[in-house]
């Protein structure tokens, strides 16, 4: 069993006792009150895993549901509010959380050398408020949910729809401030807090990818934080902003949705690119090729996202040189994300590669992400989109980048630093079994997803045309095994936080100023600020730098 | 490998550089200018967050404007230009104070701070009240947008004795060149984009209202820090903070006045 | 260096709030006189001066670092975007003749 566990650097015996993050003090209260990053972090890992568990139950009974074609297990409204509570708890408070929250919030100060990020207080209060928004969200759940979709257009959601739709928008309006509170903190972090000598392109590219979040999340929640407020002002008083019978535009709520909510999916993707990065520069021994390519390109994403909305809205009523321009504009976005995508595999490339878990999550994440991307190029294409709009090819395309990207990315990331955060090693074994089911899982639900959609299934329907379900049954099938595949790393990272072998400093032998600190870092993170003096990735045998251990030689057989 | 742990480990002795670190500067940052200067970004990228925030509503009148102009003339007609000048110049006044107030903060004169504090707050009071009063005006007129919004046919305005009409067709920018003639502007139709206008017109000036009211009690609180002697040359980031928002809250207002009060006020 | 240690001399100050004033007048002068569609131009004119005037010398932009004039810029630019690009449809609905695009 012992050989199951180790990693690169197995740990012969405990190390002596420390203070660090995790033992430095006890109680609820010195949880609930604290001000460090890394136990915020752990604050947002248990609330939106919570969230996630919660999004997944709906899934669960929609699949169910979709086994059939008739709509038999649930009615149509219910199915209806399964919908749009799976999409709103997964996309803002899961998606949207969780990598800046759990690992942005832990390892940006560490990788920039610093003590904390600019505003710890704030950072407190951006997890409250995202609790408070959560809390308001499902309390609505409890009523019985919204049934708008979660994209909750007008005149449905303003004045047609019976359901608590203005309690889940507060929830939303709410929690949004956390995400602004976030970007924001850690935009002036990154700026302010760096340490002596790291200049922008010495930054590890998980912090560049973070620092481009964070402008789309200054930049763009605003926008649906106002028409949170407008929404709820038709639907209260009916004053016509969004009503043609006064003079309103239905397509103008439209517009400003998507303003934020197409910028929001970079806002759920960015953060896991940045963490493949690492993950590929870690488990190739290589820097990542393009360093500066790869950290422009996420800004390239940050800005040109804002720019390509009204793809959302082909079929909405837009005009159609505006329909043109959008297409343009959704094509261009493509290219910084293939950039990235192309850097990652020639990194690869007579690279030193080793198959730890972390390592197949990012492999993983490569191909289903160039998927899901590519579909968005083809969904670009007025021609498709007419089309495919609202079917199911729509559904697998975002799934392939949510969950075959985001997610894996998250998973990749956890399993990477989880001996630095917990100071334990995870069964091998069975983390790579994990992965491996969540990856056949996806792929078994969501594949056949987009030929349902192309053949012409509709989305948000719970009934169907007979010569569906085979594909349908296919994709419910992928489903179980993809939901037993999530189950094993909740597993197993619980168990090792109480039986797992303890983890060294550096388990990875990977370069990064968070593996110069113990496994939990000590409270204050470093004694001294170091003052750095050498690049992001440097894995090159030429190079030493003292502090670092010694860069392996290419070629040496890892033992397991 | 061991020796490689203990450097990189840090001591017990975390707290052992704690003696010579001022209370007044935070534990995490390294100098004072550090401090100041993470402030200052913080609130910049804090009041980008609201020009956007406004920016939606900003969007929504301009479409609406460019919709319905005869509307938009109307109901711009129905504001009291005299109390939306007074109120313009209450709110520039608050902000010399204000800057009066960043400045006395710079140069550590307690008292100083305190007072144009208090200035600024009795501005910004005196602001309010106007406000209020022409929401009351405008709620006896039923002007408020919902069930009971109507505007009185002799408060149309006319040009020369005519009402003033636009001569672009209801429902669309720019010209139309379908072969299906849109219908004229009706009556109700009046009314309705009237309502738009007075949505926007409540939605815009309540939003800055809101973000007056939070900012005279951010003030209220800076109050007796000042008198403390908690600021000086080296720390008054929350003066200066705090006067950043109210000066962008003025700014907001630099450009709703024009755009609700002064709209087709020639002729 | 940072704006905080800069003191600005009053009559900086004096002088902006007077032309702050002055503007005010302006603007609403100018409203009452017919000038077609300048007056909008006029209006966002001036109402454009004395934010700057606030931005740059109440709120210490001019003497404040270079990062900050680069945040303002951005905030300014976005919204713009977001202006821009709806009015790219609303503007130009109607244009191709059929009902409906």
């Amino acid at each position: 069993m012992s050989a199951l566990t180790d990693f690169v650097e197995p740990v012969e015996e405990a190390p002596e006792p420390y203070e660090h993050y995790l033992n430095h003090k006890y109680g609820l209260a010195s949880w609930l009150l604290t001000k460090d990053h890394k136990r915020i972090a752990i604050l947002y890992l248990i609330s939106v895993s919570l969230f996630f568990v919660l999004g997944g139950v709906m899934a669960v009974i929609i699949r169910l549901e979709l086994t059939t074609p008739e709509g038999d297990l649930v009615q149509a409204d219910i199915y209806n509010r399964l919908f749009t509570m799976h999409g709103i708890l997964m996309i803002f408070f899961f998606l949207i959380p969780a990598i800046p929250g759990v690992l942005g919030n832990f390892l940006i100060p560490l990788m920039i050398g610093a003590k904390d990020l600019a505003f710890p207080k704030i950072n407190l209060l951006s997890w409250y408020i995202y609790v408070v928004g959560g809390l308001f969200t499902f309390y609505a759940l409890l009523a019985g949910g919204v049934d708008t979709g979660w994209t909750f257009y007008a005149p449905l959601s303003t004045s047609y729809t019976n359901t608590p739709v203005i309690t889940v928008a507060l929830g939303i309006f709410i929690t949004g401030f956390s995400s602004i509170l976030t970007g924001l903190n850690f935009v002036v972090t990154i700026h302010r807090m760096r340490a002596p000598g790291l200049t922008w392109f010495r930054l590890p590219l998980f912090v560049w990818a973070h620092y481009a979040t964070s402008l789309i999340q200054i930049l763009g929640t605003p926008v649906i934080a106002i028409t949170i407020l407008l929404l709820a002002a038709e639907r209260i008083a009916h004053v016509g902003i969004f009503d043609p019978k006064l003079g309103g535009d239905p397509v103008l709520f439209q517009h400003f949705f998507w303003f934020y909510s197409h910028p929001a999916v970079y806002i759920m993707i960015l953060p896991a690119m940045g963490v493949v990065s690492e993950l590929v520069a870690a488990f190739a021994r290589k820097p990542v090729f393009g360093y500066h390519f790869v950290a422009f390109s996420s800004i390239a994403i940050a800005v040109l996202g804002f720019l390509v909305w009204a793809h959302h809205m082909f079929v909405a009523g837009i005009s159609v040189y505006a329909a043109a321009v959008f297409s343009i504009l959704s094509m261009l976005v493509a290219i910084p994300s293939a950039v990235k995508v192309f850097n990652w595999t020639t990194t690869l490339y007579k690279g030193s590669i080793s198959w730890e878990t972390p390592m197949l999550y990012a492999l993983g994440f490569i191909g289903l992400f160039t998927i899901g991307g590519l579909t968005g190029v083809m969904l670009a294409t007025l021609g498709i989109d007419l089309h495919v709009h609202d079917t199911y090819f729509i559904i697998a395309h975002f799934h392939y980048i949510m969950v075959g990207g985001a997610i894996m990315g998250y998973m990749g990331g956890l399993h990477y630093w989880w001996p630095k955060i917990t100071g334990k090693l995870y069964p091998r074994f069975w983390s790579k079994v994990g992965a491996l089911t969540i990856f056949i899982g996806f792929n078994v639900t969501f594949f056949p997803q987009f030929i349902l959609g192309y053949l012409g299934m509709p989305r948000r329907y719970h009934a169907y045309p007979n010569e569906f379900q085979v594909l349908n049954v296919m994709s419910s099938a992928g489903a179980t095994v993809l939901g037993l595949g999530y189950l094993i790393p909740a597993i197993y990272f619980i168990w090792s936080m109480r039986y797992g072998k303890d983890a060294s400093a550096n388990p990875w032998g990977a370069i990064g100023l968070e593996w110069e600190t113990n496994s939990p870092p000590p409270v204050e993170n470093f004694d001294e600020i170091p003052t750095v003096t050498w690049g992001a990735y440097e894995y090159h045998e030429s190079k030493v730098t003292p502090s670092l251990p010694p860069p392996r030689p290419k070629g040496e057989v890892v033992r397991v | 490998m061991s020796e490689m742990q203990s450097a990189a480990m840090t001591s017990s002795s975390a707290h052992a550089h704690a003696g010579d670190h001022p209370s007044n500067l935070a534990h995490h940052f390294q100098s004072y200018e550090q401090q100041r200067e993470s402030a200052s970004l913080g609130v910049w990228v804090f009041l980008v967050t609201e020009i956007m925030f406004f920016g939606g509503l900003f969007t929504a009148y301009i479409l609406y404007r460019s919709r319905y102009p005869e509307a938009f003339i109307a109901g711009s007609h129905q504001l009291d230009v005299m109390l939306g000048t007074v109120n313009t110049a209450v709110l520039i006044c608050s902000s010399l104070t204000m800057a009066m107030a960043v400045r006395s903060a710079q140069l550590g004169r307690a008292k100083a701070i305190a007072g144009f504090l208090v200035a600024t707050i009795i501005l910004g009071s005196a602001f309010l009240g106007i406000k209020a009063t022409e929401y009351h005006h405008k709620w006896v007129e039923h002007l408020i947008p919902g069930a009971d919004f109507h505007l009185e046919a002799s408060h149309l305005p006319t040009s020369h004795g005519k009402p003033v009409t636009s001569d672009l067709p209801t429902g669309i920018v720019g010209e139309s060149r379908a072969d299906v003639p849109l219908p004229a502007a009706g009556p109700k139709d009046i009314q309705a984009h009237t309502q738009l206008f007075f949505f926007l017109y409540f939605g815009m000036t309540g939003l800055h209202a809101l973000h007056m009211i939070i900012g005279v009690g951010l003030l209220a609180w800076l109050i007796r820090p000042s008198l403390q002697g908690r600021f000086d040359g080296n720390n008054h980031n929350y003066v200066e903070g705090i006067g950043l928002y109210w000066h962008f809250v003025d700014i907001v207002w630099i450009f709703l006045f024009p755009l609700l009060y002064l709209v087709g006020r020639h002729g | 260096m940072s704006s905080a240690t800069h003191v600005l001399p009053l009559r900086i100050y004096f002088g902006v709030f007077f032309a702050l004033l002055v503007l005010t007048g302006t603007t609403v002068g100018v409203a009452f006189i017919d000038l077609g569609p300048f007056n909008n131009v006029v209006a966002l004119g001036v109402a454009v001066l004395k934010a700057t005037l606030v931005i740059l010398f109440f709120m210490h932009v001019r003497y404040s670092t270079r990062l900050t004039g680069l945040v303002i810029v951005s905030g300014i630019f976005w919204l713009v975007i977001m202006v821009g690009l709806t009015f790219v449809d609303y503007a130009t609905r109607g244009w191709l003749g059929v009902a409906g695009r």
